[in-house]
């Protein structure tokens, strides 16, 4: 086993153990619902380790697992969602538009499709740095029906802007399936509409991801040009907590939850003696500390006052 | 003091602006086209033309201003802001405190408006209103050839985003431009003329009918004092309180339509803050609830007029103690 699979699958299971905390929270009454990101972490993990500390990110209302990948406290992260004032929003912005300038997680819409129209303005700022820094710009297939998504390939790839767009292709756009909203089945082939390179990897195989996502970013970050990279995955939650999923064909999740993205990389790593179960219940277990810990930090944290209505609105 | 027109002065105040600050980039559809001599001073990094697509344009200002950059945006015309709305409103306006101040954005939007040439509805709207009521924009209007100078140049060195607002037909009016620096700050109103007996408020284009009327207006004993608002938000209360309290009547006049608009605003905060010194009701002159016409015959009926705005002047008077 190298490190690096150890870190992948532990980053992996604390997102999803934060996924549960918030459902369990929200199911308690104590917490609003969140957008999950549960099914999707390999997708997640994968891009944001492969990305260089200087590297920017935006992303979206299914932020959980960018964020706790990028090193995020999940004390913090909790705390922003349940409305505290430690949180790395200071209790403005709930789950859905958690950004963090301290990790480079510059912005997140909960707008679908707004972090596209946002990011080639960060990348034109790096390129007029000269930084060798790229932007990583995660969004979703519903995103892929805005007409920002179109707006923003099409000028990064005019300006040369160096920009990894990330679509993690979900196969759910809120609460209709991609299928009946496109006929295409893979957005990268869109890229090519652009000019620029498109790529799908198998979103649920983290090592697969990584590896896209480290050749792709070093691509980026040589050519200055955008890539479009596909991670297509699936998400095996609801659109919003609570969701009894009663639109979703049982089939098709079925089989989806059985490709379920922490319990394929156990088994590989298993398998190939690559890990010992023993290894992997150490992990559980600080895990669990840390969301243990999380949830005390949280819950410990104060309310913002009253006075902080109106702050931050103007410079 | 240097004669210039407004459009002149727009882009003096820009290459002002970008030579005195590196951070200062513009970009819209044309703009490198159209302002060649700022592209050859600053180059193409600086200066860019952009495809039609308006949504991305205002959201690369967005991204931009938030990692340290100080972009002005050209847009064209006003109505085209719909279709960049969500990058203004709710990513410019909002992201700043839903970040807890992480990140701030400042940054221009410059946009054509007004009527009197004839580009019908589509290419012409008042749209001021609608960026006032959100939160974290400021907005600017100004009238005269020096105050689009001098406030253009303070909204570029705003923390904030800025809608920056041009009238099509000023920007062909001369003016008396200063020789300094030249900055005015935005939030403080210009009082164009000075009188006993009424205030005439107004901004943009339609201050100039004002000042016309107030110089009718003499000719019939009354009084009036002119207020050129300038900045929309933040609004210049104390300059607009203290001429009310003084003459105790109020007339706004816009050339936006007046339902919920900035005319609506100065009316009830005159209602609120100084109802006491009122002698007469508030009076609003305002454009009609209706799409902008091209013909222009009746693009000329929808503007506010000196003798309009002199004749409802002259009632206001007439009516109170």
């Amino acid at each position: 086993m190298t490190t690096n699979d150890a870190e992948l699958l532990e980053a992996m299971m604390l997102t999803r153990a934060f996924e549960e905390q918030n459902r369990a929270l929200q199911a308690a009454g104590k917490a609003p619902g969140t957008c999950a990101s549960v099914g999707q972490e390999a997708a997640a993990v994968g891009v944001i380790k492969a990305l260089g500390k200087d590297d920017l990110i935006l992303t979206n209302h299914r932020s959980a697992g960018h964020l706790l990948a990028r090193g995020a406290e999940p004390g913090r992260v909790l705390a922003e969602i349940m409305g505290r004032s430690s949180g790395y929003c200071k209790g403005k912005s709930g789950s859905l538009h958690i950004s963090a300038k301290e990790l480079g997680v510059v912005l997140t819409s909960t707008i679908v499709g707004g972090e596209l129209s946002m990011a080639p303005g960060v990348a034109l700022a790096l390129s007029m740095q000269k930084s060798r820094a790229i932007v990583a710009c995660v969004f979703g297939d519903g995103a892929a029906c805005e007409g920002s998504f179109h707006e923003s390939l099409n000028l990064a790839a005019v300006w040369n802007l160096p920009i990894l767009y990330v679509c993690e292709n979900n196969q759910w756009q809120a609460y209709v399936h991609r299928r009946e909203t496109m006929l295409t089945e893979k957005i990268a082939a869109r890229a090519a509409a652009y000019g620029i390179k498109g790529i799908t990897v198998d979103g649920n195989d983290v090592q697969a991801v990584h590896a896209a996502a480290r050749e792709a970013a070093a691509e980026v970050r040589a050519t200055k040009k955008p890539i479009l990279l596909e991670t297509y995955t699936y998400r095996t939650w609801g659109h919003y907590e609570p969701d009894d999923q009663s639109y979703v064909d049982s089939k098709e999740l079925t089989e989806w939850r059985e490709r379920d993205p922490i319990e394929y990389l156990k088994g590989r790593l298993l398998a190939r003696r690559e890990i010992e179960t023993r290894e992997i219940e150490a992990i559980e277990t600080r895990v669990k500390q840390r969301i243990a810990d999380a949830l005390a930090f949280a819950s410990e944290s104060p309310f913002p006052s009253a006075a902080e209505l109106a702050t931050d609105v103007y410079a | 003091m240097t004669q210039m027109t407004v459009n002149d002065a727009i882009g003096r105040a820009l290459a002002e602006e970008m030579r005195r600050d590196s951070r200062v980039i513009m970009f819209g559809e044309g703009v490198a086209t159209k302002r060649q001599d700022l592209l050859k001073e600053f180059g193409a990094e600086r200066i860019r033309n952009t495809p039609l697509a308006e949504g991305v344009i205002a959201g690369t200002a967005v991204g931009a201003a938030a990692m340290g950059l100080r972009p002005v945006i050209d847009m064209l015309f006003a109505p085209f802001l719909c279709y960049a709305m969500d990058e203004i409103v709710n990513s410019a306006g909002k992201l700043r405190y839903v970040s807890g101040g992480q990140f701030s954005f400042p940054m221009v939007v410059m946009a054509m408006t007004g009527g009197g040439w004839g580009v019908g509805a589509q290419h012409n709207h008042n749209l001021e209103a609608w960026f006032a009521h959100a939160p974290g924009l400021k907005v600017v209007m100004p009238s005269t050839a020096d105050d689009f100078r001098g406030l253009l140049k303070s909204s570029i060195r705003d923390d904030n985003p800025v809608m920056f607002f041009t009238d099509m037909t000023l920007g062909y009016t001369p003016g008396e431009v200063s020789e300094a620096d030249g900055a005015i700050p935005l939030g403080q109103a210009a009082i164009r003329r000075a009188g006993k007996d009424l205030t005439i408020v107004s901004y943009s284009k339609a201050v100039h009918a004002c000042v016309a009327a107030a110089q009718q207006l003499e000719g019939m004993n009354v009084a009036a004092e002119v207020i050129d608002l300038r900045t929309i938000k933040p609004l210049d209360e104390a300059t607009l309180l203290a001429s009310v309290r003084k003459t105790g009547r109020l007339l706004v006049v816009t050339e936006a339509s007046g339902l919920c608009g900035v005319a609506a605003e100065v009316a009830a905060l005159a209602a609120e803050k100084a109802f006491g010194a009122l002698k007469a009701p508030v009076a609003r002159l305002t454009g009609p609830d209706a799409p902008t016409p091209s013909s222009h015959a009746l693009e000329q009926a929808y503007l506010p007029t000196a003798e309009g705005i002199a004749a409802a002047a002259k009632k206001l008077v007439s009516a109170g103690g």
